[in-house]
């Protein structure tokens, strides 16, 4: 096991350089000068002025410096500064973290409640019509795109029902939990379509095999409820693909979440970055692209080695 | 072939007949095929009669204008029709890149293994490490002028780290296989196995994954176009007339719904002739 979890982690930290690298080498890459993009274009340009704010950038060293310069600093916390809004990037970070952190696992949940249920069906009642519309249903919820998705629910609960708010945000410190969910379910429930649709796909295709196992047969011939069965014997053999996917899938999310904001007008990471693309604000575009493809690739090597926990196999792989 | 599936394939048709179709009519034809021009404001001033024209924005469904107009009074089916150009091009472009630099690269690699697999390899993993639409919005960020093929090369140069994913898996595969090694005891070359013999056997499940990739790839770019970060205005993508539509949805839900419409239909369509000709390529793989 310790060799498994070295093994990973000599990988996570290889990765992770890497990552960092295309990074900052793609935004190093933008066209123009950065200093243009701080003094603006219709200032008079002063050589002087120029040649200090390329100095305080360190823009006149050679990129691999300047990539480990950056990275040292990244390292300890310091992305940088937004030339736009003077704001520290990691504080920018830290300040959206919860929103989006929040819409995330929420989706995750909210998923995960509709996906168990649904796919436990279609193994149960296989090839029945049960199976038939939840797999029809899936292959639907599987092809909408989620900001179609969140734009209908828009439609549906703010300007027909008027139940919820279109956009914005509550946070919960302030105006407390209940207006802080009713301004995040609709949000989350965009990004949950697709990731329900997978995992109860995964759900019902690992139960149909965990349902032919012996000890399924030896449960029912106890006489034990078919419920009981499914919920307490066959479901936790058959959730492990979805714990993977999960994982996997916070990435896809992460990415979502990054449009879901921008629908829905919710301060998180995503709408942050879309303001610095529209800005071009080169570091804070640099910064939050690090930080999620870190959390993105730390998220995957913890999931390896979960999965690695609990199925015994694969440590000996 | 199921029902779905030659519904999925009819609607492909369409969309990439209309695709083309549009693409004759404004640029061979200059207009004058039977389509409405997706740009031209029905409500708009006519410099040589001097007067407005007598459309009105947000129309309803009607004999002018099938689907009604948009926001500044545009027709809404021409520019679906139009709209399916963006997709059908950005599709067959990441296609082509992922089929034929992701296939060559994987197949190779899948082939002579050793150090050239474990670098190439390593390369496509880091790019995999990404979070696929947030790359993809970091790189589209560095290009100021943003037009087709821009968003085309860029969407494909991402799509060949998953194609060559692919394909080396299969070559792996193939590789281990006996008429491979028979190729090999009877001194066939190195190259020749690779052209003859495990190239045209990873292709087809790398064009039947090409289909469930397009899929991916029409919503990628519906999610820039969305975020106005593809193709530059005023040029129709069904994920621009999205955003467009979705600020007047208190007025008219239609003008979202017809678009959404066109992009998830193409996406299921997509998936349910992907699925299809994974399975059957499945198949033919078993029995090889």
């Amino acid at each position: 096991m310790l060799k498994v979890v070295v093994a990973r982690l000599v990988r996570l930290v290889g990765t992770l350089f890497a990552v960092t690298f295309l990074t900052f080498g793609m935004t190093a890459l933008l066209p123009g000068d950065p200093v243009n993009a701080i003094l603006g274009v219709e200032t008079v340009r002063d050589p002087a002025v120029i040649a200090e704010i390329r100095a305080d950038l360190g823009l006149d060293n050679p990129f691999i410096v300047r990539y480990f310069s950056w990275l040292g600093d990244a390292f300890t916390g310091d992305l940088g500064k937004s030339w736009i809004t003077d704001q520290q990037v990691m504080e920018t970070i830290t300040q959206r973290l919860p929103v989006t952190a929040e819409l995330a696992f929420l989706s995750i949940i909210l998923a995960l409640i509709f996906a168990i249920p649904i796919g436990v069906l279609g193994a149960y009642k296989q090839g029945k019509w049960q199976d038939n519309a939840s797999s029809a249903g899936v292959q639907v919820a599987l092809s909408v795109p989620n900001f179609i998705v969140g734009i209908f629910l828009i439609w549906l609960f703010a300007v027909k029902l008027g139940w919820l708010p279109a956009s914005n945000w509550s946070r919960p410190s302030t105006d407390g939990i209940w207006a802080n969910l009713k301004t995040a379910i609709m949000p989350a429930s965009a990004l949950a379509m697709t990731q329900m649709a997978i995992f109860s796909r995964l759900i019902r295709s690992d139960m149909v095999s965990t349902l032919q196992e012996n000890y399924i047969l030896a449960a029912r011939s106890k006489g034990l409820s078919d419920r009981f069965i499914l919920f307490r014997h066959a479901l936790r053999p058959s959730s492990l693909s979805v714990m993977t996917i999960v994982g996997i899938n916070f990435g896809a999310l992460l990415g979502g979440t990054v449009i879901i904001e921008t629908l829905f007008a919710i301060p998180g990471v995503g709408f942050r970055l879309i303001n610095a693309i529209s800005q071009r604000d080169i570091i804070v575009i640099q910064g939050i692209t690090v930080f999620i493809a870190t959390v993105y690739v730390v998220i995957n090597t913890i999931v390896d080695l979960l999965y690695a926990v609990v199925d015994p196999r694969i440590r000996r792989r | 072939m199921p029902l779905r599936v030659k519904f999925a394939s009819l609607w492909l048709f369409l969309i990439v007949f209309g695709a083309i179709y549009a693409k004759l009519d404004t640029g061979l034809f200059d207009g004058k095929l039977p389509l409405q021009n997706p740009n031209y404001q029905t409500n708009g001033f006519d410099v040589t009669t001097g007067t407005f024209g007598t459309g009105t924005p947000i129309e309803s469904m009607s004999g002018a204008h099938w689907l009604g107009t948009d926001a500044i009074a545009r027709d809404t089916f021409a520019r679906i029709v139009h709209g399916g150009w963006v997709s059908l091009i950005v599709v067959v472009v990441s296609a082509a890149c992922g089929v034929i630099v992701g296939g060559l690269l994987g197949s190779l690699v899948g082939f002579v293994r050793g150090r050239v697999e474990t670098v190439i390899m390593a390369s496509v993993d880091v790019i995999l490490a990404f979070p696929a639409l947030v790359l993809l919005l970091a790189l589209v960020s560095i290009f100021e002028v943003r037009n087709l093929f821009v968003i085309s090369a860029v969407i494909g140069v991402l799509s060949i780290p998953a194609y060559t994913r692919v394909a080396r898996a299969n070559s792996l595969a193939i590789s281990s296989r006996e008429f491979v090694t028979a190729a090999r005891a009877i001194g066939t070359k190195p190259s020749r196995i690779l052209m003859r013999e495990v190239i045209p056997n990873v292709m087809p499940t790398l064009l039947s994954y090409a289909m469930v990739a397009a899929a991916f790839v029409v919503v990628v770019e519906g999610s820039l176009s969305f975020l106005g970060l593809s193709v530059q205005l005023p040029t129709a993508t069904w994920g621009n007339m999205i955003n467009q539509a979705r600020r007047d949805i208190k007025i008219n839900v239609a003008q979202v719904l017809w678009p959404s419409l066109a992009l998830s239909v193409t996406v299921l369509s997509l998936n349910q002739v992907g699925d299809f000709f994974q399975q059957r390529s499945a198949v033919r793989g078993s029995s090889l």
